[in-house]
């Protein structure tokens, strides 16, 4: 059944404050999760007063600033930092976002910082995703074809069959939408959740791909794909303005298409 | 997210599980049907119960033999709770987590609406046949 405390070992407690120099004339607290794997401790919020006249625009320039300069045991993924590699995915002000994609002046008050939510947490804000990316394997992101290509050439795509898989490329596999998603939350060993879903209907919408059925078949299930009752959480949090509750959609739509 | 601990499985071996059930479609399709066709439905009851509320017994017995009026409540009965079956079973798919659990609560669910649709129509025949 479904749990509606936290167990004991994962109750949130209050941790350690570092203020701000005195001289600080521009600071705002960020309220960050810890945890460690390599202590009994339980989860903490450690505060951390920083002084933005010192400090980049975005969460990630505060979260690397911390490192640096304040706890060098903070723990977090991040590469690019331009929204261009999904690593740095975390739950800013109770939103999934990308840290270097979040403005810190968008955060009204102190800015709270968790892992995405769900997850199992390896260390601070750093999630396990190997369920995740296991799931993402299971779809076979990749062009399946028994044609063979064409010699020394390219796939052949019309502009309007390339147009069929905008909004669906652009996607950095954060899993800020997989992990806003109440029904990944509950059914998540078995949902594939609107990230994975999302990258589906790429390959299922992509003209150059002769597995569509078999994608399809793999898909109708009514836990890997019917879990979406387009909740819709997966279109806000997107940090990339994109849509995976429409993908799910027209997956649903094709289903209903090959029945008749 | 429920997920064993003890198992050596490798992480894609639990995600393709025991793979598709190829099914959902109709499920997902028949709970939007009936959505639909109830809305013209409950509509017509609704007109109907007024009828009856402003008649008195006869009236209100002869209103319900017209085969029209009997038909939409006959069909209402059908798509109201066939919906109401497929409703509630995906939310009990949704919370229920262990299989055994789901599996037995979803057919106990099933044979109450079964009965009670059973008794709505043939208390209509009932009345119809007076």
């Amino acid at each position: 059944m479904a749990e509606f405390t936290l167990p004991a070992h994962s109750k949130v407690t209050t941790g350690n404050v570092f203020p701000a120099d005195s001289a600080a004339q521009n600071v705002k607290t960020f309220s960050i999760y810890r945890w460690s794997p390599d202590d009994d401790d339980n989860p903490r919020m450690d505060e951390f007063e920083i002084d933005l006249d010192e400090c980049g625009p975005m969460i990630l320039d505060a979260l690397i600033k911390i490192k640096s300069e304040v706890d060098s045991s903070l723990t977090f993924r991040r590469s690019c930092r331009e929204g261009i590699c999904g690593s740095c995915s975390m739950n800013i002000d109770g939103t999934n976002t990308l840290a270097c994609l979040k403005s810190i002046d968008d955060v009204k008050g102190d800015v709270k910082i968790y892992p995405l939510p769900h997850m199992p947490v390896v260390k601070d804000l750093v999630p396990d995703l190997t369920h995740a990316y296991a799931q993402l394997t299971s779809i076979e992101p990749w062009l399946k074809t028994d044609t063979p290509a064409p010699e020394g050439k390219e796939r052949k795509q019309s502009p309007e069959e390339r147009q069929e898989i905008d909004g669906m490329w652009e996607c950095v596999l954060c899993f800020s939408c997989t992990t806003s998603c109440p029904s990944y939350w509950w059914n998540g060993d078995r949902y594939l959740g609107p990230a994975v879903l999302l990258q589906a209907y790429r390959w299922i919408a992509d003209s150059r791909d002769e597995y569509t059925g078999e994608r399809l078949d793999a898909l109708e299930d009514p836990f890997r794909l019917y879990r979406c009752h387009t909740i819709m959480n997966c279109a806000k949090t997107c940090p990339k303005g994109l849509n995976p509750g429409k993908a799910i959609g027209e997956i649903k739509q094709k289903m209903l298409e090959r029945q008749s | 997210m429920a997920r064993s601990t003890n198992s050596m499985r490798t992480p894609l071996a639990k995600v393709r599980g025991l793979g598709s059930a190829k099914s959902g479609v109709h499920h997902w399709w028949h709970q939007r049907l009936t959505a639909i066709a109830m809305v013209p439905l409950v509509m017509s009851a609704i007109y109907l119960v007024f009828r009856i509320a402003g008649s008195d017994y006869n009236q209100a017995i002869s209103l319900l033999q017209n085969p029209f009026h009997a038909a939409i409540l006959l069909l209402l009965i059908i798509t109201g709770f066939w919906h109401c079956m497929l409703g509630i079973q995906v939310v009990i798919e949704d919370y229920v987590g262990s299989e055994w659990g789901r599996i037995t609560s979803i057919m106990i669910v099933k044979a109450i609406l079964i009965l009670l649709a059973t008794l709505s129509a043939l208390s209509l025949f009932k009345i119809v046949s007076i």
